[in-house]
C-alpha cells in the first residue's frame, strides 16, 4: 500500500483517532487529576489550574474527558467487535448455506430491523439490570442486524461468482469457501463497514448515556458528561459542549477514514490490492 | 461526390485513475482518417478496446466519461463540428447525426412511450411538426417490419422484445432524416435468428432513406453484408481501410487476413461414435419456482470425443451443463458416467466423481478468485484431489503451465495481471490439474477476440489428443461446432431438436429450427444476406 | 477506465443473456413471469391476480407484510420482556421488599396471570387505543399518549416541511456541480453533520440562540393554552436541530440517487439527441429519479420519528419521546411497551410507504405487458 495515496482528509481522521486512543490508553498518566476527585468549585471557567474548567460537581473537566475517552472508546469498540463477529458469522453462514437457514436468519433480521434501534434499546434496557457488559451486549446485538444485512449482501455478491461455484464443484467444504474464497474478496467493503459501525456505536453509546441509560455515574464517559453538565447551559456555561465536541470530533475522524476506505473499495473492485 | 463525413487524423485521449497511483493520460485513438459519402455505409471493425465506439461517438462530438477528442478534424458536410460551441453541437446531435446504441433496452427511457421517444428529436429540433413526425415514425415502423406499426408507438420499452427495441432505436435515429447515423454494434446483444431480421431491416431502411452510416461491429461477417467500405482497427489505430470487396476477398494486412480466415481449424469427426462415456437419458429439469427449463433430453458422448451443444439464449444448453455437474439436480431422468449412474445432486457425489468431470466457464474473469495467484489457482486441485504439496506440487503446476503454453513466469501473477486469453488458459490448466476424463466447456471462447479464441480452440484440440479427455462444448457459434465437434446436439426452448454425428446433423434434410439456425449465421461472403432473404421469400411464396 | 476491473471484463455476446436462468427481478417480490410458451397461466386465484395486476398484487403484499411485521413486533415487545430476566415487582419495590409485598404488587399489576393471557388482553386494548394504566402515575397511558403524540407529530411535521425541500434542493445542487467546489463543500459539511450527535447540535443551538442572543426560547415547553404562533416560536430550536440532523443524510442519499439516474444510458441517449440540459433533466432524468428520491425521503422521515426522542429530552418538550425515556428510567412497563409499539408502528408504516411509492413510480410495474 502506498502511503502517499492516502488523501489529506484521511490523515486528519487517522490523527484524530490516534490521539483519542493515546488518551484512552495513557489516561492515568496524562490526566492532571483523578477521574472522580472533586478538586474545586463547580463550573469554574476554563484556564488557571483547570485547563477546561470544572464540572457540575467541581471535578476537573479535562481529566474526566481523558478518562471518558477510555470508557467511550472501550465500550464502543467492544460492542462493534462483538456485533461484527456475530453479524458476519450469521450472514456468511446464511449466504453460504442458503435455503431454510438463510430464510430463517433473514426474516428474523427483518423483524429486528423493523424496530428502530434506539427504541429497541430503550425497551430492552428498561427491563435489564444496569451492567456494563449488558450494555455492550445490547448494543452489539442491535447493531449486528445492520452488519448481518450488509454482510449477507456482500457475501451473496461474491457467492454467486463462478469461482465460488468452481470451488463447490471441486467438492470444497463450506469453511474453505467462506474463508478462502469469499472472505478475502470482501475485506475492503467490510473494513469500511466496520469503521461505519464504530462511528455509529460511539454516537449510540453517547446518546444512551445522555439519556441516562448508558454508562452509570460516577464513571466518566462523554455522553454522560453532557448529561451531567447540561443544566449549566441555561447559565451560559459551556461545560456540556466540550464532551459533546469530543464525541463529534471522534465520529467525524472515523467517518473521514471510512469515506476514504469506501472510495478506495469502489476504485479497487476486484483488483488485487493489499488490503 | 462530396463526403458527408470526413474524419481527419483523429486523436482521442482519456485520463485513467489507477488506484494508488497518480492519474495518467491514455491515448485511445490516434491518426485515424476516413470518409463516408452520402448513401454509403462504412464499417468500423475491431476487437473490444480497439476504439471503434469512441470513434463513432466522435461523429457526434461526444466523449463518454472522461474521454476527450484532442486532435484532428471531424468534418460534417465540410464543416468541422469539433470547433462548434455547445449550442452548435446540440443542433447537430439528434438532427443531422443520430446514434443507435448497442443495448436499446438500456438506451430507451423506461418512463416514456416508444412513440414519443422516437419523434422527440425531430420535434424538438423543429425539423417537423408533431403530426408529421408521427406519420414518419409510422412509415419507419413499417419499413423496419415492426408488428402492429399503428399501435407500436403506444407501448413502453419493457413491453416489447429486444429485437423490436433495436429496430425501434433504428427508427428513432432515422426519424429526423439525418445525414449520418452511427450504428454501435446494433445486433451484438441479439440471438442469431433475431439478428438476421434486424440486420435486414437496417439495411433496407438505409437504402430507403439514402442516409450515410457508420456501422460498428466486431463481426466481420456481419459488416460484410451491410457496408460499402471497411476500416479495420486495432489498439486505436487503422490497420486496413478499403472497399468491402477488397478487404474481404483480398486483405492486405496479416491481421485482417487472420480475421477473414478465422476458424480455419478443422477436424474430421470420429468414425466410431458408438461408445458412451457420458450418457444423458430423458433428463428434465427446472427451477424451484416450478419453471421447467429442460424437457426430456437424451444424448451421449463416447470417450475422448467432443459433443457440441448448440442453441440460442434460452435454449437450455447452459442449464444442461448445470444438470451434468449436479448443481441443478434433474427432476426426471438419469445421467451416467463410465457406466455408473451419477448421484443427482452435487452433495451426493464423491470427490473422485467430482474430479473426473471438470468445467471451464465463459468468463474466465469471474471463474477465478481475483485474490489468488496462478500458483494457488492451479495448485489447489492438486492438493485437494491428490494431496500434493511442496516441491512436487510446484513441479506439477509448472508442467501444467507448460502444457497450456504459458510457462512458469506466470506462477505468481494474479488474474488481473493476465490478458483475457491467458486467463482462459489458466482456467484450462486448473481443469487439467484434476486429471479429468470429461471437461464441460460453457462458451469458453465467446467472450474472447477471434484470434485469441482460435488459439484456445487449438489448445483444447491439442490437449484432447494428448490426454484423450472428452469435451461437452456448449456454444451458440456454428463455426466452432463445424471446427471441433464429433457429435452435435441442437437445442431449442429446452428441448433437444436434433442429435447425431456432426456430418449428419449439419447436412440436409433439416428440421425447421436447425434450418433457420444454420441459415441465420452470417457467412464471410458478400451478398450472403440478400441470398438468404431471397430464398426465404421464395419459400414463403411457395408455401 | 476504458477497461474496467477484471470482474467486469469484455461484454458477453450471447451466453450471459442466457434466459435459462431465472431472471433477477427488478424488485424483490416481483412475480416471475412464466414463459408463455411453457406454462399455462392458471393455478390459484392469487397467481392469476399477480399476473394480471402485478402492481396491485405487490402493494397488497407489502401491506400484508407490514401488518404481519407489526404483529410480530408487538409479540416481541411483550413476549421478549417476559423472557428477559429481572422481576418487575422486585424492581418496583426495591431489593429490600418483603416477599409478601412483592406478591401483593404482582397481583396488583396482573403479573400473576400467564403471559399469553396478558398479551392478548394488552393487544386487544392496544388496537382500541387502550394501553392500560401507568404503574408510576396510575394515569391512563392512552390518554397521555394522545396528547403527547400530537406534540411529537407537530414537531416532526415542521422538521420534515423544512428539511425535505432543502435536502432535495441541495442534492440537486450537488449533482449540478458534481466534483466541483460546491459539491465538495456540501460533501465535507454533510459528512461532518452526520457525525454530530443530536444533543450536541441541540445544546449548541441553545447556547447561541437562546442564551447568548436571546432570540429563541428554552425550554421549548408547549401548553394547551398557547396560540399557534407561540407554539411555532417555541419549537423553532428543536425543529432546527432535527432539520440539521436529518438534512445531511437525506441530501447525500438524494445526490446518490440522482447521480445514478444521470449516468444511465437513456440520459446519454437524450444527450445524443441534442436536447437542452433542462429538458434532459426535467423530461428524462426526473421521472426516473422520483422513485428513489421519494424512497430516500420516506426512509429519512422514519429516522426523524426516532430522532425526536433525543431532541425532546434536550429541549424538555412534552412529546412521546420524553414520555418514553422517563418511563424507562422508572421502569414503568406499560408506558414503555405502548411507546415502543407506537414508534415501531410509525417506523414500519413509513418504510412501507417508501416501498409502495417506489413500486408505484416504477413504469415497468405500472404498465404491465
Amino acid at each position: 500500500m502506498n502511503l502517499r495515496s492516502i488523501p489529506f482528509s484521511a490523515w486528519v481522521g487517522i490523527a484524530g483517532i490516534a490521539l483519542a486512543i493515546f488518551c484512552a490508553v495513557f489516561a492515568p498518566v496524562i490526566a492532571p487529576f483523578g477521574e472522580r476527585d472533586v478538586v474545586g468549585d463547580i463550573w469554574l471557567p476554563a484556564g488557571g489550574d483547570f485547563l477546561l474548567g470544572t464540572d457540575n460537581l467541581g471535578r476537573d473537566l479535562l481529566s474526566r474527558l481523558v478518562y471518558g475517552a477510555r470508557t467511550t472508546i472501550f465500550v464502543a469498540l467492544a460492542a462493534t467487535v462483538l456485533s461484527f463477529s456475530l453479524g458476519m458469522l450469521l450472514s456468511f453462514t446464511a449466504a453460504v448455506v442458503g435455503g431454510f437457514t438463510d430464510q430463517f436468519f433473514s426474516r428474523f433480521n427483518d423483524l429486528m430491523m423493523a424496530i428502530p434501534t434506539l427504541i429497541f434499546a430503550l425497551v430492552v434496557l428498561a427491563v435489564l439490570p444496569q451492567h456494563l457488559w449488558i450494555l455492550i451486549l445490547v448494543m452489539a446485538v442491535l447493531d449486528s442486524t445492520r452488519v448481518f444485512r450488509i454482510g449477507r449482501a456482500v457475501a451473496l455478491d461474491v457467492a454467486v461468482m463462478e469461482f465460488v461455484e468452481a470451488a463447490r464443484l471441486r467438492g470444497e467444504g463450506s469453511l474453505w469457501i467462506i474463508f478462502r474464497e469469499i472472505l478475502p474478496n470482501t475485506l475492503s467493503p467490510l473494513l469500511a463497514e466496520f469503521g461505519l459501525r464504530f462511528a455509529f456505536s460511539i454516537l449510540f453509546l453517547s446518546t444512551l448515556s445522555f439519556l441516562g441509560l448508558g454508562i452509570q455515574p460516577p464513571s466518566a464517559d462523554w455522553g454522560g458528561m453532557v448529561k451531567d453538565n447540561k443544566d449549566g447551559i441555561i447559565f451560559g456555561i459551556s461545560a456540556a459542549l466540550i464532551p459533546g465536541a469530543a464525541i463529534a470530533t471522534l465520529a467525524i475522524c472515523v467517518n473521514l477514514v471510512v469515506d476514504w476506505l469506501m472510495k478506495r473499495t469502489s476504485s479497487l473492485k476486484g483488483g488485487r490490492g493489499d488490503a | 461526390m462530396p463526403e458527408m463525413l470526413s474524419v481527419k487524423n483523429l486523436k482521442i485521449e482519456a485520463t485513467s485513475y489507477p488506484p494508488g497511483e497518480p492519474p495518467k493520460v491514455v491515448t485511445l485513438v490516434e491518426g485515424v482518417s476516413f470518409d463516408v459519402e452520402k448513401g454509403k455505409v462504412l464499417g468500423l471493425i475491431g476487437e473490444s478496446g480497439a476504439g471503434k465506439s469512441t470513434i463513432g461517438l466522435s461523429a457526434l462530438a461526444y466523449g463518454r466519461g472522461g474521454v476527450r477528442i484532442t486532435g484532428g478534424q471531424v468534418l460534417l458536410d465540410g464543416k468541422d463540428i469539433l470547433t462548434l460551441d455547445k449550442n452548435g453541437i446540440r443542433s447537430i446531435r439528434g438532427a443531422r447525426v443520430c446514434y443507435v446504441a448497442q443495448s436499446a433496452a438500456a438506451a430507451f427511457n423506461p418512463a416514456h412511450r416508444l412513440g414519443d421517444q422516437v419523434i422527440e428529436a425531430s420535434v424538438r429540433h423543429g425539423i417537423m411538426s408533431r403530426e408529421e413526425a408521427k406519420k414518419r415514425a409510422l412509415y419507419l415502423f413499417r419499413v423496419l417490419g415492426l408488428p402492429n406499426p399503428e399501435t407500436f408507438g403506444d407501448r413502453y420499452p419493457h413491453q416489447v422484445s429486444g429485437g423490436q427495441l433495436q429496430r425501434a432505436m433504428t427508427a428513432m435515429a432515422l426519424c429526423p432524416n439525418p445525414e449520418l447515423i452511427v450504428f454501435d454494434e446494433p445486433t451484438t446483444a441479439l440471438d442469431v435468428t433475431t439478428q438476421i431480421d434486424v440486420l435486414a431491416a437496417i439495411k433496407h431502411a438505409i437504402e430507403e432513406t439514402h442516409t450515410a452510416a457508420l456501422y460498428i461491429t466486431h463481426d466481420l461477417a456481419v459488416v460484410a453484408q451491410i457496408s460499402d467500405d471497411i476500416m479495420v482497427l486495432r489498439h486505436g489505430k487503422t490497420v486496413e481501410y478499403g472497399t468491402t470487396k477488397q478487404v474481404i476477398e483480398a486483405p492486405r494486412e496479416d491481421y485482417t487476413r487472420a480475421l477473414v480466415s478465422v476458424r480455419q481449424t478443422k477436424r474430421d469427426e470420429a468414425a466410431d461414435q458408438t461408445g458412451a462415456q457420458l450418457k444423458i437419458e430423458h433428463v428434465s429439469a427446472g427451477y424451484a419456482n416450478g419453471f421447467k427449463v429442460l424437457h426430456d433430453v437424451s444424448m451421449h458422448l463416447p470417450k475422448g470425443q467432443t459433443l457440441a451443444i448448440v442453441g440460442e439464449s434460452g435454449s437450455g444448453k447452459s442449464t444442461l451443463a448445470r444438470v451434468i455437474t449436479g448443481l441443478l439436480p434433474p427432476t426426471e431422468g438419469r445421467i451416467s458416467f463410465e457406466g455408473k449412474e451419477l448421484p443427482r445432486a452435487l452433495k451426493g457425489r464423491s470427490n473422485d466423481e467430482l474430479r473426473r468431470i471438470q468445467m471451464i466457464y465463459q468468463m474466465a474473469d469471474t471463474a477465478m478468485n481475483p485474490r489468488q495467484t496462478v500458483r494457488d489457482i492451479v495448485g489447489r486441485p492438486l492438493s485437494f484431489y491428490f494431496g500434493m504439496h511442496g516441491q512436487k506440487k510446484s513441479e506439477r503446476v509448472k508442467e501444467l503451465l507448460d502444457q497450456i503454453e504459458m510457462g512458469s513466469r506466470f506462477l505468481d501473477r494474479y488474474p488481473a495481471e493476465l490478458s483475457g486469453g491467458q486467463k482462459q488458459r489458466v482456467a484450462i490448466a486448473r481443469a487439467l490439474a484434476a486429471k479429468p476424463e470429461l471437461i464441460l466447456c460453457d462458451e469458453p471462447t465467446s467472450a474472447l477476440d477471434p484470434l485469441v479464441a482460435e488459439g484456445i480452440l487449438n489448445l483444447l484440440l491439442k490437449l484432447q489428443e494428448e490426454t484423450a479427455v472428452s469435451y461437452v462444448f456448449i456454444t451458440h457459434d456454428i463455426a466452432i461446432v463445424r471446427a471441433i465437434a464429433d457429435s452435435v446436439a441442437v437445442m431449442h426452448r429446452g428441448r433437444l431438436v436434433r442429435f447425431g454425428p456432426k456430418s449428419k446433423v449439419l447436412s440436409p434434410p433439416f428440421d425447421d429450427y436447425t434450418d433457420l439456425l444454420l441459415k441465420s449465421v452470417p457467412e464471410m461472403e458478400i451478398g450472403w444476406l440478400e441470398r438468404v432473404l431471397k430464398t426465404r421469400r421464395m419459400e414463403s411464396a411457395g408455401n | 477506465m476504458m477497461e474496467s476491473g477484471p470482474l467486469t471484463g469484455p461484454v458477453p455476446t450471447d451466453g450471459s443473456a442466457d434466459g435459462t436462468h431465472p431472471r433477477p427481478a427488478e424488485l424483490s417480490g416481483v412475480p416471475a413471469k412464466p414463459n408463455p410458451a411453457d406454462g399455462e397461466i392458471g393455478g390459484t386465484f392469487w397467481r392469476r391476480f399477480t399476473f394480471r395486476r402485478p402492481l396491485a398484487a405487490l402493494i397488497l403484499q407489502r401491506l400484508g407484510l407490514s401488518v404481519g411485521l407489526l404483529f410480530a413486533v408487538s409479540l416481541m415487545i411483550s413476549g421478549g420482556i417476559e423472557a428477559l430476566p429481572g422481576d418487575f415487582a422486585t424492581t418496583y419495590l426495591g431489593q429490600s421488599a418483603t416477599p409478601q409485598a412483592v406478591e401483593n404488587i404482582r397481583k396488583d399489576l396482573g403479573l400473576d396471570k400467564p403471559w399469553t393471557e396478558r398479551y392478548l388482553s394488552w393487544l386487544g386494548g392496544a388496537v382500541q387505543g387502550d394501553f392500560g394504566t401507568s404503574w408510576a402515575s396510575k394515569n391512563s397511558v392512552g390518554e397521555q399518549i394522545g396528547k403527547r403524540l400530537g406534540n411529537s407529530l407537530f414537531l416532526a411535521f415542521f422538521a420534515a416541511l423544512i428539511s425535505v425541500p432543502l435536502a432535495v434542493g441541495l442534492g440537486m445542487l450537488a449533482v449540478q456541480f458534481r466534483n466541483r467546489l460546491p459539491d465538495k463543500i456540501i460533501n465535507v459539511v454533510s459528512l461532518a453533520a452526520i457525525s454530530l450527535p443530536e444533543f450536541f447540535v441541540g445544546y449548541l443551538l441553545i447556547m447561541f440562540f437562546a442564551v447568548k442572543y436571546g432570540i429563541a426560547t428554552f425550554p421549548a415547553t408547549v401548553y394547551d393554552s398557547m396560540s399557534f404562533t407561540e407554539r411555532l416560536s417555541a419549537i423553532a430550536l428543536p425543529v432546527a436541530t432535527l432539520v440539521l440532523v436529518v438534512l445531511a443524510h437525506m441530501m447525500r442519499m438524494t445526490r446518490a440517487a440522482i447521480l445514478n439516474v444521470m449516468s444511465s444510458a437513456y440520459v446519454e441517449t437524450a444527450e445524443l439527441k441534442g436536447l437542452s440540459a433542462f429538458r434532459i433533466i426535467a423530461k428524462h432524468a426526473a421521472p426516473n429519479a422520483v422513485a428513489p428520491v421519494i424512497n430516500v425521503i420516506a426512509l429519512n422521515l422514519a429516522y426523524l420519528v426516532v430522532g425526536v426522542v433525543v431532541v425532546e429530552v434536550v429541549f424538555v418538550y412534552p412529546g412521546m419521546g420524553q414520555y418514553m425515556v422517563d418511563a424507562v428510567t422508572v421502569r414503568d412497563m406499560p408506558v414503555v411497551q405502548a411507546c415502543g409499539l407506537i414508534f415501531a408502528a410509525f417506523y414500519i408504516f413509513l418504510n412501507m410507504a417508501a416501498d409502495i411509492l417506489a413500486i408505484i413510480a416504477n413504469p415497468r410495474l405500472r404498465h404491465p405487458r
